[in-house]
């Protein structure tokens, strides 16, 4: 280190305005926190466990438990309609678990060093969002490989599956907001956990992935048909199977916009109280 | 005189508990101050605020100019954070934390990694650069946090107990470290709960007690301040104690203590001068001493008498309850 000169704002007593990050910047800062989340992940991969076995039992559970009765003995054609949707809930309850782990990461000092560095406030959280894709894509894998084993077949194109599994994955980042607010704004990592599992649940199983909504009394109908994870599974069922996308898709791109505009900014906010 | 950190009136509550009282603070371009105090003084807080993690209720403070409230990113800019809270990556190495901080910094990749080998080196860490942190000694952790503070070249440092915790071997390779970047030009603001270190590093001393400033100055006129010299002579032979007592006694006109374990007398002085009188009547009287010398009141003395609670006490409160300063600061 040579010879140190303090800012010339002590010399010259001018106060220019105050500086900001940009949004280039933001992104540049929360793309290499995301790197630092993935390169956590290859050390303890122990920390995948729960998006390589739920869909593992969810799909097996579903087809061979309760398929037979479900879809009174099409079982294949069972598969062919809830594999879309597992995917889509199992993506949902992987996005959950990112307001855990912040909770417990942002009562660490290392925290306290990102805060008082000259870098996004965002950017701490973004980079644990999107390090999360490791872990949808690990999900994804996972469900696709072993639904192809027991019979599961794309019956559109490749271009349409990988525009599938984009969407998904931006689905789980949207919705991943939500988990980031209840983790800054919790106490404890616990809490966060059962709060979240609350949530989920009518979120999850309260829509069209295990059983047609016409067969649900008409209240739950009415939320089956405007559940997020409803309408993003006919969107998948859609781009995977053939069928209609337009309607699905836009109701999807809606809810994933308004989880962002109303959580990002409530998440900032609980991150700024929580450091203080 | 330009200031590298400037603080007035802080106050900071927590719900009734009053944590800053009122502070105020200035640390000139290329100092070190130590910032002196037990857990609870509200030492943590102010670094704190100082660095941008917190907003105070009450008082301003300016970084460099800039004003950590209004400007908080140009403040983040030029300071670095190292201490009890601001840690590095547990699960990550020492290498790639320091990389990922340069990258942060918007350093290129390779920029980033040279100045990582940089700073591994300097701080003795190449061999565990890519060792788990988990592994590493206390002294080594501490060097790291260090290293990590400084990857932005930092011209304002914030050092909140630094050596807490360390032995007394690591805690002399962080004064090492600290007295080098002083070197180089970089203001210090060094909290610590060990009188003997803002003794040895910091060009001023500010005493923190209860959310306020108890006293502020250089730690010789600190001292000075609390009470008078000392003079304290040892005999090379224990049968000369009478005699070098009765010289005393008869400079100083008062009785000197005696330590008959050590031999040492001790007396308080007035008038530094006495030494050379001293020296000249131990001469003529034939008496052999192996010490003599004037000695300032110990830091633990300037506390006492600062705050009406000996340090030592308050230290060790802190180490039955560590979580204390945590919750409050």
């Amino acid at each position: 280190m040579t010879t140190t000169t303090i800012a010339p704002a002590v010399i010259s007593g001018t106060q220019p305005s105050p500086l900001r990050i940009g949004p280039a910047k933001a992104v540049r800062h929360g793309l290499a926190l995301a790197g630092r989340g993935i390169v956590k992940i290859g050390k303890s991969p122990a920390q995948l466990i729960d998006v390589i076995l739920t869909p593992i039992v969810f799909l097996l559970m579903f087809v061979y438990l309760f398929g037979g009765a479900i879809a009174g003995g099409d079982v294949a054609g069972y598969l062919q309609t809830i594999t879309p949707g597992i995917m889509v809930m199992t993506v949902f309850q992987a996005s959950i678990g990112i307001g855990v782990s912040l909770n417990a990461d942002a009562s660490t000092g290392v925290f306290d060093r990102f805060r008082s560095m000259p870098i996004a406030r965002s950017a701490p959280l973004v980079g644990a969002v999107l390090a999360d894709l490791v872990r949808y894509v690990v999900c994804l894998a996972v469900l696709l490989t072993l639904a192809t084993v027991m019979g599961y077949r794309v019956q559109t194109n490749p271009a349409a599956a990988l525009a599938a599994i984009a969407l998904l994955i931006a689905f789980g980042m949207s919705f991943s907001w939500i988990s980031v607010y209840v983790g800054m704004l919790m106490k404890t990592p616990g809490s966060v956990q059962g709060l979240m599992t609350v949530l989920v649940i009518p979120l999850t199983f309260a829509s069209n992935v295990f059983v047609p909504s016409q067969t649900m009394p008409g209240w739950l109908r009415v939320w089956s048909d405007i559940n997020p994870v409803s309408l993003m599974s006919d969107a998948l069922r859609g781009l995977l199977n053939g069928g209609e996308v337009a309607g699905p898709l836009f109701g999807s791109l809606v809810w994933m916009a308004g989880v962002v505009v109303v959580f990002f900014p409530l998440a900032m906010r609980a991150y700024r109280r929580n450091a203080a | 005189m330009s200031y590298a950190i400037q603080a007035e009136g802080l106050v900071k509550r927590y719900g009734n508990m009053v944590a800053l009282d009122g502070v105020d603070l200035e640390v000139p371009v290329g100092k070190v101050i130590g910032v002196l105090g037990p857990n609870g003084a509200g030492k943590t807080t102010t670094v704190r605020i100082l660095a941008t993690l917190m907003r105070p209720d009450g008082g301003r403070a300016t970084v460099g100019g800039y004003d950590v409230m209004k400007d908080p990113v140009r403040v983040r800019g030029l300071i670095g954070l190292t201490g009890q809270y601001a840690s590095v990556d547990e699960s990550l190495s020492g290498r790639e934390n320091l990389v990922l901080l340069g990258r942060l910094l918007d350093m290129s990749k390779r920029n980033a990694k040279a100045r990582a080998v940089e700073l591994l080196e300097r701080f003795e860490l190449v061999d565990a650069a890519d060792r788990p942190i988990s592994t590493f000694s206390g002294g080594m952790r501490r060097r790291l946090d260090l290293a990590a503070s400084l990857v932005g070249r930092p011209q304002v440092l914030y050092l909140d107990e630094p050596t807490t915790g360390l032995d007394p071997h690591a805690r002399n390779e962080v004064w090492e470290v600290v007295r080098r970047l002083v070197a180089d030009g970089t203001t210090v603001l060094l909290t610590t709960q060990y009188l003997e270190e803002a003794d040895q590093l910091a060009d001023r001393i500010t005493v923190f007690d209860h959310g306020r400033v108890v006293a502020e100055g250089k730690p010789g006129e600190l001292k000075r301040r609390v009470g008078g010299q000392t003079l304290q002579v040892r005999p090379t032979l224990a049968s000369d104690l009478d005699e070098v007592g009765r010289i005393l006694a008869e400079l100083t006109g008062a009785a000197p203590a005696r330590d008959l374990n050590t031999g040492l007398l001790t007396v308080p002085v007035a008038d530094p001068m006495l030494v050379s009188a001293l020296v000249r009547r131990l001469d003529g009287a034939g008496v052999a001493v192996d010490e003599l010398g004037l000695r300032l009141p110990s830091l633990d003395e300037v506390f006492l008498a600062l705050t009406g609670r000996p340090a030592e006490e308050s230290k060790r409160n802190t180490q039955q309850n560590p979580i204390a300063e945590r919750n409050v600061a």
